[in-house]
């Protein structure tokens, strides 16, 4: 099977699942800006969701990328540092067109990862989760597992919450902003002319959606000050 | 303007393949900033065997930066500092008075050290020999003009077929991968019509041979296409990976 057994296959996968899931950043990111508008509205998308099949069926496929794009970056790390040799270099120096981000994609991904632990916790373990189970492990405050606003409000109260976030989405920025064009070029979408404009389609877009989850935190917060 | 620099040259040596290399300091006097980096080791190992002691091994050829033999990985650069030429085209001016010149073997399990700071990359012959060619019947030189190229492709292949297959894209790549020199291979054939009818097989040949003598995965770092003697661009890679997945979606 080529996706396994060729560089150029493994490569695809890490494309495709990485592809599809600033797809759901992008879908994410919509949705959390309704909050910015009405809770109450952020509210009724988050019951349109909820514990429904179709929400839990996309939560699966979700999972399924997730763990595929890690096993692949475990996997394609482990195999390269072989390929690079036990000895290394005494002396290397990056050359200016080489992106810092993209040697050091693995490091920003378990940033990303760490960061996905903890909103998993914050937010997953007290809403989707406890529908499933029927649980009512809520928060003193918290109107049922579809209280999102709630959370929200809660959660961007408290500082280090806040700077975590920040952490978290500067590394995801870093992560996609080589991720992006990456992606592209490895599917071969890519020439001359269109590496620069895939390079600057990705971080206006990149930076966009990381804006759009920043301005939430940031509101949130500053609301929790006055 | 010429002048003499005097500078301490920081080389890793090492007996054989098998055996534990390190690193030797050897000062270098009075050299002329004229004198070409090939020649300033030919007067290095001069001094050596003088001395009695064992002359550094080292690859090199043509000295004009077309055969692809000398390698080197200098101060944190394959061929060094200059960009877009190899190492036999430095020149000592580069370099100042008193600086300490660490100089590399290519690192990369796909190409083990024979000795000192040369190389076994016979991978890339192998690579080569996978797919790198047209075997069909091409006939007798055709009339120039009988089969039409677009000035574009033409300047195209033309770029890709600089490529001196020196090693200097692994040398540099993080990962040891050599998708820089396949693309160029690849792309060097499948932009000309008599490399296309091939061009399916020949990607799948040579990049199955380029995993199968462990050379790494690429993660698009470009890397590979900053320190390349010869400016061979990544988007020869993409070509390379277009061509490799429509083959696969084909099969």
């Amino acid at each position: 099977m080529w996706l396994t057994d060729s560089s150029i296959g493994r490569k695809v996968v890490m494309s495709v699942t990485g592809g599809a899931l600033i797809l759901f950043l992008t879908f994410h990111m919509a949705m959390n800006c309704v909050a910015l508008i009405s809770g109450d509205a952020y509210n009724a998308v988050c019951e349109f969701l909820g514990a429904n099949w179709y929400a839990l069926v996309g939560t699966v496929g979700l999972a399924f990328l997730v763990v595929v794009h890690f096993v692949y970056a475990i996997w394609l790390t482990i195999q390269n540092m072989k390929a690079r040799g036990s000895q290394r270099y005494a002396v290397t120096k990056r050359p200016k067109s080489v992106e810092w981000a993209s040697q050091n994609m693995l490091v920003l991904g378990a940033i990303v990862a760490i960061g996905l632990g903890l909103h998993l916790f914050n937010f997953w373990s007290k809403m989707q989760l406890q529908e499933i189970i029927h649980g009512t492990n809520f928060i003193a405050g918290q109107n049922g597992p579809t209280d999102g606003a709630f959370l929200i409000q809660y959660t961007f109260s408290q500082w280090y919450y806040v700077l975590a976030y920040i952490v978290w989405l500067a590394a995801l920025w870093f992560h996609l902003s080589h991720g992006f064009w990456s992606a592209l070029q490895t599917l071969g979408w890519n020439g001359k002319i269109w590496f620069r404009r895939w390079q600057v389609i990705g971080n206006i877009y990149v930076t966009l959606v990381i804006l759009g989850f920043v301005a939430v935190i940031a509101m949130f917060f500053f609301k929790s000050l006055c | 303007m010429e002048k003499n620099i005097s500078f301490k040259l920081k080389i890793w040596r090492q007996r054989g393949p098998k055996e534990k290399g390190q690193f030797k300091v050897y000062e270098m006097k009075d050299i002329p900033t004229d004198t070409s980096f090939l020649e300033m080791l030919d007067i290095l190992n001069e001094q050596l065997i003088n001395a009695g002691e064992e002359p550094v091994v080292f690859d090199h050829d043509c000295r004009e930066g077309i055969c692809g033999m000398c390698s080197l990985y200098i101060n944190g650069h394959p061929h060094g500092p200059a960009t877009g030429a190899t190492t036999c085209q430095l020149y000592m001016r580069r370099f100042k008075d008193g600086e300490t010149i660490t100089v590399e073997p290519w690192r990369s399990a796909g190409f083990p050290v024979i000795r000192d700071l040369m190389v076994d990359r016979r991978a890339y012959d192998k690579i080569m020999q996978a797919g790198g060619y047209v075997s069909i019947n091409t006939g007798g030189v055709p009339d120039a003009n009988a089969i039409p190229i677009s000035k574009e492709k033409a300047d195209l292949a033309m770029d890709a077929a600089s490529c001196i297959g020196c090693g200097a894209c692994v040398a540099a790549c993080k990962n040891g991968s050599a998708m820089l020199f396949v693309s160029a291979k690849v792309s060097q054939l499948a932009l000309l019509p008599q490399g296309q009818v091939e061009a399916e097989r020949r990607a799948k040949a040579m990049l199955s041979k380029m995993d199968e003598l462990g050379f790494g995965n690429c993660t698009n770092t470009r890397a590979c296409e900053a320190e390349c003697p010869k400016c061979i661009s990544i988007s020869n890679i993409a070509r390379l990976n277009r061509e490799f997945i429509a083959a696969k979606l084909n099969d």
